[in-house]
């Protein structure tokens, strides 16, 4: 979308951990990874693995320019300010308290640099808001304290999705982002997700895909995922929701169309798919009519 | 009366005798339980705002020290953890930030300033007051039940007597229903004072920016705290009396619970603020030795900040399911607010412009306000924006960005009025020197703690979180040597105080000089008991 400030941005950064001192920024190059979580040190939003997240990053990169050039031309007219206008070096004040164009110029040019920065602001919304054509849906309901995605597009699988304890972790697994059984779907296919609750709010959020919604009981509201490749995507829930509210996060992972087949004829068989209750029936049904594509 | 002549507008000579302004005072128990005087009350107000404040900066610490390190367990349960979080924000808010900026220093210069002899309702004024220590111990039965876990926003469900059965959490509900009543109250008594009790020749367009933010901020709060106590009214009816206003098994909803909570949140926040602007504003003119530039456009830039803040609310809630045209319109509406606010930091700037500034404490709080709060405001643009929030929302993020314009805008706004006026309450001067080890302790310390949560929200690290992946140690790690350093600040500032107080040296009516021009400057320092009794003249 626009290079150039990207550039801008990815060097901002990198100076200022080069002044700082930190190692290198891993979260600045997007360099494909088969886990995408975040990285120590991170300054920057995790990297894009779905158009959503792309959007979103260019968005924020421009945005981050235009904040950066504002907030160092305030700090350097205050420094110039308080340089120039101190007692020693200017001992007679003016009294100026007027000054009708400068008063217009700083009123009409703020206005000027959000109307630049909302126009793809408001394209953008419009675009994350849902996906016309989805390939599937997913329910995602949230509990205390765990999360259970239900596929009524494939014979109402349901999975029930919980974090792994410290003790149980093996090698590899990431402390508070691993779970037990993770939400399944293939790469490059639109997904929408329906999220609904089963007790308080929740917040289902996936920082690398640029997803989130609430998920509120008595209501489906509606969200899109798109995984760009195959791979791991961790996010975590995001509104509070009572004491383990730390402790359910979200680990969405895509594999190809063929691996996500298998993945559904082993779910159906395995002796601890919970039959799909009438209520997510219904919901599957009401939201399936016309537009499913398979 | 012999205060008369203390109280005359041209009262500059005649504060030789200091002893004579505490003469006529009632005993103890009549002078502060039964306190009818403005300036004892705002005493009162300033004292609870730092206790307030002190118990929610311990349970920062507490916070800090948890989040030091991935997997600590100095909290021990995540129900303990989110009752701290919900106690913190809501003892910030209505029991350090509010109190001090509207009850402290408004009951204290709103009369001084518009050269009146008292507030419109002074018995109103005590109720207002002694209404806020029952809602504070209220708060803390909450806290030490470790029943109030719902986040200081108190959604629902989560906050009904399904998932949160204490009693605990109806004492913190019950004391929000007290501190607002408190609110209402003072902001009818200000904006009865301010409209009808001015000085003769005082007109709106001539009254100074203070009583201007305090006057858009009583507003604010008598137009936005009802609907706080209707919506937690339902609440605690929700709770214990079998009504299903936010219950979907009652066809309640919860989404209307946050609709209401922020049709009152969101103008808070600017009730935080706004009085913050009005002190910054007399604070930089009388050391830039310069009248306030631009003063009509302050004014309406902040009458525009009220108007507006309270058609935005539903920035909060991008993430509960509401419309997208309705997300578009808030997001516009959002973006909107950012030009009365840049209309007010660049008309400070073009304040000290041209001025001959004198860096004594205030000022340096002053200026160290207008670096955060820029901050701050840039970043709550990125926020408004819908899209971006899709991954913002509810991150570190969103905490980085209310704690720069709150816990560092609006509390750098109280210190800088309290090093402006401690002079004038107290009589006693601050010893400079420990004032700026406390400006610039806290300026390092908070910049730390906060700074870095941008990169933790922008990585994906969710609020109110006791434990998180150890990706964010690193940051997370920065932050709490940063609350250290601003906890060691607030000591300093026990030590300024306690040097102020026991100070023999008696200050002069305007120790700042030229510069300040607001009628409290022709007050003794302190002022008489009963200042104004012969009304000053505005040419």
């Amino acid at each position: 979308m626009q290079l150039p400030k990207r550039q801008f941005a990815v060097w901002f950064f990198a100076l200022i951990s080069q002044i700082v001192g930190l190692s290198p920024l891993a979260g600045l190059t997007s360099h494909p990874a088969l886990a995408q979580v975040p990285r120590p040190w991170e300054m920057d939003m995790q990297p894009a693995f779905s158009p959503m997240k792309q959007g979103i990053i260019d968005l924020h990169n421009l945005v981050l320019v235009l904040i950066t050039v504002v907030t160092i031309f305030v700090a350097g007219l205050l420094a110039w300010v308080c340089y120039r206008f101190n007692e020693k070096r200017n001992p007679v004040p003016s009294q100026t308290s007027h000054h009708t164009g400068l008063e217009i110029a700083w009123t009409v040019l703020p206005v000027l640099i959000l109307v630049v920065m909302a126009i793809p602001s408001f394209r953008l919304i419009y675009y994350l808001d849902r996906t016309p054509n989805p390939d599937m849906t997913i329910k995602v309901t949230g509990h205390q304290w765990y999360w259970e995605y239900t596929y009524p597009d494939n014979g109402g699988v349901d999975v029930e999705s919980r974090y792994v304890h410290d003790e149980d972790l093996k090698p590899g697994q990431l402390r508070l982002l691993a779970v037990d059984n993770e939400l399944v779907i293939p790469a490059g296919k639109k997904i929408r997700i329906l999220t609904n609750s089963a007790d308080v709010i929740h917040s289902f959020f996936i920082p690398s895909l640029g997803a989130q919604r609430y998920a509120i009981p008595g209501r489906t509201i509606e969200l899109w995922l798109e995984a760009d490749k195959p791979g791991v995507y961790y996010g975590e829930c995001n509104q509070i929701c009572g004491q383990d509210h730390s402790k359910m996060p979200i680990a969405v992972h895509a594999v190809t169309e063929a691996e996500f087949k298998t993945w559904v004829e082993q779910a159906k068989k395995n002796a601890g798919v919970i039959p799909p209750n009438p209520n997510v029936l219904a919901v599957a049904a009401r939201t399936d009519t016309g537009n499913v594509q398979r | 009366m012999a205060e008369a002549t203390h109280g005359d507008a041209h009262g500059y000579g005649a504060h030789g005798d200091h002893d004579h302004a505490h003469d006529h005072k009632p005993g103890f128990v009549q002078r502060w339980l039964f306190s009818t005087n403005h300036k004892d009350i705002g005493t009162l107000y300033l004292i609870f705002a730092v206790i307030g404040g002190t118990v929610g900066g311990i349970l920062s610490e507490i916070m800090r020290a948890q989040l030091q390190f991935p997997n600590n367990h100095i909290v021990t349960s995540g129900q303990e953890w989110n009752t701290i979080i919900t106690s913190h924000g809501l003892l910030m808010i209505f029991f350090s930030v509010m109190p001090a900026l509207i009850g402290g220093f408004g009951n204290w210069f709103i009369p001084l300033m518009i050269g009146a002899p008292d507030m419109a309702f002074p018995r109103l004024n005590n109720i207002s007051f002694w209404l806020l220590p029952p809602a504070f111990i209220l708060i803390c039965i909450g806290l030490f039940m470790g029943e109030s876990g719902s986040g200081w926003t108190l959604y629902p469900p989560l906050s009904n007597a399904t998932y949160e059965p204490g009693m605990g959490m109806d004492c913190t509900l019950f004391a929000l229903h007290l501190a607002g009543a408190s609110s209402i109250l003072g902001a009818m008594n200000f904006i009865t004072t301010i409209f009808n009790m001015r000085a003769p020749g005082m007109t709106l367009h001539k009254m100074p920016l203070f009583i201007w933010s305090e006057l858009v901020t009583a507003f604010l709060l008598v137009l936005s705290v009802p609907v706080l106590a209707g919506a937690i009214t339902m609440l605690i009816c929700d709770r214990n009396f079998g009504t299903a206003f936010f219950d979907p098994a009652g066809g309640g909803d919860p989404v209307l619970f946050q609709h209401l909570f922020w049709f009152f949140g969101h103008p808070e926040v600017y009730i935080m603020i706004l009085p913050g602007f009005g002190i910054i504003s007399h604070v930089i003119s009388t050391f830039s030795k310069k009248p306030i530039f631009g003063y009509l456009g302050m004014v309406y830039a902040m009458v525009a900040i009220g108007v507006v803040g309270f058609v935005v609310w539903a920035h909060h809630m991008y993430m509960s399911g509401i419309d997208i045209d309705t997300r578009a319109y808030f997001m516009g509406a959002t973006l909107v607010i950012a030009v009365p606010t840049g209309v007010k930091i660049f008309s400070w700037i073009a304040t000290m412009w041209g001025g001959s500034i004198r860096f004594d404490t205030p000022m340096l709080w002053a200026i160290g306000f207008l670096f955060v709060f820029t901050l701050g405001g840039v970043t709550g643009v990125v926020c408004a924006n819908a899209g971006i929030d899709e991954i913002i929302h509810n991150t570190y993020y969103i905490v980085a960005h209310f704690h720069y314009v709150l816990s560092l805008g609006a509390v750098f706004s109280i210190f800088c009025g309290f090093y402006y006026w401690i002079g004038k309450m107290s009589g006693h001067q601050y010893p400079e020197f420990w004032g700026r080890v406390h400006f610039w302790m806290t300026f390092v310390g908070v910049n730390l703690v906060f700074f870095p949560q941008h990169f933790l929200g922008l990585a994906g690290m969710p609020r109110r979180y006791p434990d998180y992946p150890d990706a964010f140690a690193g940051w997370n790690y920065v932050s709490s040597i940063g609350a250290y350093i601003s906890g060691a600040a607030m000591l300093v500032f026990f030590y300024v105080c306690y040097r102020t107080f026991t100070s023999k040296v008696h200050v002069a009516d305007n120790y700042w000089g030229e510069g300040a021009t607001t009628l409290e400057w022709s007050q003794t320092s302190p002022p008489a008991f009963h200042s104004w009794l012969e009304l000053p003249r505005i040419k």
